[in-house]
């Protein structure tokens, strides 16, 4: 029994739950939650979405005088920065798939430098539009507005850029914690579904900013 | 395992047997439990509070409308009373009622799994739950809320009681629901036993499976549209504030994107009990199984296109208006499936009269009623009549009380002795169910009278003319309640014997009734095997 390459022989995998009978069922179950997950977060950003184009019918000429205060280049820059943040977490689940975790630790560790960077950027931009006044709703102080009704935009900006910097935030500590895990040597060719998940996860953050840029900063 | 059916009841020895009860004994083998039994009779007793809750604010509604003026409390505290029993009800009670108190029990028993897929992930939905009924209780201390419970704005974000916490506590409940939707989504994909296919599901599964879809949809919409209304109150950002350029409407557009299917998820629940307690109780396989499934499924995509039948008085536009009460007759289809099958099921049956089959055939009668009078609402021109009046009142309570919670009251007495291992006094439960029954009809028929008669909702002060009509209603209010407690005397009382319920006391024939009760706490010694369908019930069990 002990010699022949026996699929029961799995169930003494310290990762694999109790409740599953086999790994392959585990790791189906966490994807489908994943992207369930993922679902559920494009729905909670969707209602800002909606809520941002339907304000920006309403004030057009508002929205388009008040983007001009944002810096495109930065904002370029973010973009530029986030996607190859992407493209490193996919090296790093490419990594673990094939159980480099040298690899797979550089690579978790440029992503999480990446995200720094971010919300560098972010800080920098958000400095900025504190320093002018230009903040959210009641909180709006700036003098020199060209059309009344350009605090709707910062509103929006706010929101959206602070839900999206929170996921950024949330992503750092998932990352994180896959990193201390993968340091610890917690993963292997026959287990890294933390990775994927998390990959998942970061991918979805980039894509929302994907999003974000050319609705907030380019305005025709 | 027929024999357990004519075995006597084993009494002493039983109690030493090692089950999902007394296997761990102390409050914190509760409080960190991963096991869903454990964390649906957490849930079960949490609901059941705020059931209690809810319901002496109803009771004090009722109360004060005793008469034209005056009561009992002032016109601010009665604000808040309405507003309390609406926002406890339904998002402490209904939502999580069925899904995360029983459904979390017996959903992996129904397809013979040990667990649901996250186990960490139920728990955290626990814990979420009681966050969120915190800050419910925090606002209800502080001040309470008066905006109704649908949190309508420019009123919500301009009032000073207390919006901000007790939306923050829908907000956190709302993942709360999310959580156990993602659960049981990847639960019934994945942990379903060997052989056991989509179309050989109990229909319990089906119907949880359909509301945990809604929940994942919609639940995140209306938790962007709470949290906007606390960042509306606290930076005036604008965007439902008319005097600042945004438009409350579009919060109701938000708020019904949820709140509509958020019907489902309470009304889908229950029907999924009912699926199951008719052919128990008829011995009888379901008639229409597919039918009865799909439809599940029906009324959980259509739930996503008729949010606007909430606002066809609020000023959206005439075509939008049509397609909307066009869309809200479909959902009326699904749900007469529904009923016809389970009628269809019933007839030529062995009909076994006990308290859980009291309450189905409670929930066909009243839910006919409640479903009907929908069909009203959804016409135009007489919703336009019938909007915002006792009329609305009364249907909504006929599919949410005399639906899902008669429901939810089939499902206590089915699985109550699978839970907890006891059988209840049936001489008990028939007057109880009678009462429920009487004093329900009496509360809310009257208000379908005082609805088509202009009696508005909400209002402290009425016209003379109307209260005899709510002496009648508050009257049915306190048999209701009576009836209510006498059940929850019986089944507490229950709870002081030694154990005595057979694993497979109505004949089901579904996975859960081939364990113990209360099972052991991996559910089944060994993986269960299909031997026959969920409903396969042979010529002879029918009797005749």
């Amino acid at each position: 029994m002990s010699h022949s390459a026996a699929p029961t022989e799995h169930v003494h995998e310290p990762f694999l739950q109790h409740h599953f009978a086999e790994p392959a069922q585990q790791v189906d179950a966490a994807k489908i939650g994943m992207w369930l997950f993922l679902v559920t977060e494009v729905l909670l950003f969707g209602g800002l979405f909606v809520g941002y184009g339907i304000m920006h019918g309403k004030h057009p000429e508002a929205f388009a005088s008040a983007h001009h205060h944002l810096d495109r280049t930065l904002g370029a820059l973010n973009t530029i920065v986030l996607l190859v943040s992407s493209f490193t977490m996919v090296m790093a689940v490419a990594a673990a798939q094939a159980g480099k975790r040298r690899h797979l630790i550089n690579y978790l560790i440029a992503t999480l430098s990446l995200a720094g960077v971010f919300l560098l950027i972010k800080y920098f931009e958000y400095s900025h539009k504190i320093h002018e006044g230009m903040l959210p709703g009641g909180l709006y102080s700036y003098k020199g507005e060209a059309v009344p009704g350009e605090f709707m935009f910062f509103s929006f900006y706010f929101m959206m850029t602070g839900l999206h910097g929170l996921h950024v935030v949330a992503g750092m500590i998932a990352i994180g914690w896959v990193l201390r895990r993968a340091v610890r040597g917690d993963f292997s060719e026959r287990y890294f579904t933390p990775v994927d998940l998390v990959g998942l996860y970061w991918h979805l953050v980039d894509m929302i900013w994907i999003y974000l840029f050319p609705l907030l900063y380019l305005i025709s | 395992m027929a024999d357990v059916l004519t075995a006597p009841p084993e009494t002493g020895r039983r109690h030493f047997e090692p089950n999902y009860l007394n296997e761990r004994r102390g409050i914190l083998s509760w409080l960190t439990t991963l096991d869903h039994k454990r964390i649906g009779v957490m849930y079960l007793w949490s609901v059941l509070l705020a059931f209690l809750l809810g319901g002496i604010f109803a009771m004090v509604v009722r109360m004060e409308l005793l008469t034209p003026k005056e009561t009992i409390i002032s016109a601010d505290a009665y604000n808040k009373a309405f507003t309390l029993h609406g926002a406890i009800m339904i998002f402490l009670f209904i939502i999580p009622g069925i899904p995360a108190a029983l459904g979390n029990f017996v959903l992996p028993l129904l397809i013979g799994a040990k667990d649901v897929a996250f186990p960490r992930l139920n728990l955290a939905s626990y814990y979420l739950y009681v966050a969120g009924a915190l800050f419910a209780l925090a606002s209800m201390i502080f001040g309470g809320v008066d905006t109704g419970w649908t949190f309508y704005t420019p009123y919500s974000t301009t009032t000073t009681t207390k919006v901000s916490l007790l939306t923050l506590g829908a907000f956190i409940l709302g993942f709360s629901s999310i959580f156990t939707g993602v659960n049981f989504i990847a639960t019934v994909h994945k942990l379903r036993v060997p052989g056991m296919t989509w179309l050989k599901m109990p229909l319990f599964i089906w119907g949880i499976y359909a509301t945990a879809i809604i929940q994942v949809l919609a639940t995140p919409v209306l938790g962007i549209t709470l949290l906007l209304i606390v960042i509306e109150r606290v930076w005036k950002v604008g965007i439902f504030d008319p005097a600042l350029g945004g438009d409350p409407v579009l919060f109701q557009h938000f708020f019904w994107f949820y709140s509509h299917p958020a019907v489902y998820i309470m009304i889908l629940p229950g029907m999924a009990i009912i699926s199951e307690v008719i052919p128990t109780f008829s011995k009888k396989t379901i008639f229409g199984y597919k039918a009865i499934a799909y439809s599940s499924v029906a009324i959980a995509f259509i739930s996503f296109l008729v949010w606007g039948h909430h606002m066809f008085t609020s000023g959206q536009s005439d075509l939008a208006t049509a397609v909307f009460s066009f869309l809200t007759f479909l959902v009326a289809i699904p749900s007469a499936i529904k009923v016809f099958n389970w009628l269809a099921t019933m007839y030529r049956g062995s009909i076994d009269l006990k308290a859980p089959m009291i309450y189905a055939i409670m929930f066909l009668l009243l839910f006919a009623i409640g479903g009907l009078t929908g069909i009203f609402l959804g016409t135009i021109s007489v919703d336009v009549h019938l909007h915002d009046t006792y009329f609305v009142v009364a249907h909504f309570h006929y599919v949410m009380m005399g639906g899902t919670v008669i429901a939810f009251l089939a499902g206590l007495h089915y699985w109550w002795p699978k839970m907890f291992g006891r059988m209840y006094s049936e001489s008990w439960a028939r007057p109880a169910a009678l009462l429920i029954f009487v004093g329900f009809n009496m509360t809310f028929l009257a208000q379908f009278v005082l609805g088509s008669r202009g009696m508005p909702r909400r209002y402290y002060n009425y016209l003379e003319q109307f209260q005899p009509l709510h002496v009648f209603s508050t009257i049915g209010s306190w048999v209701l309640a009576l009836g209510l407690f006498m059940v929850a005397g019986y089944l507490l009382a229950s709870l002081r014997k030694p154990y005595d319920a057979p694993a497979n006391p109505w004949g089901g024939k579904t996975l859960e009734w081939t364990t113990a009760s209360p099972p052991i706490t991996h559910n089944f010694e060994r993986t269960p095997v299909l031997t026959h369908g969920p409903y396969d019930y042979s010529p002879q069990e029918i009797g005749r």
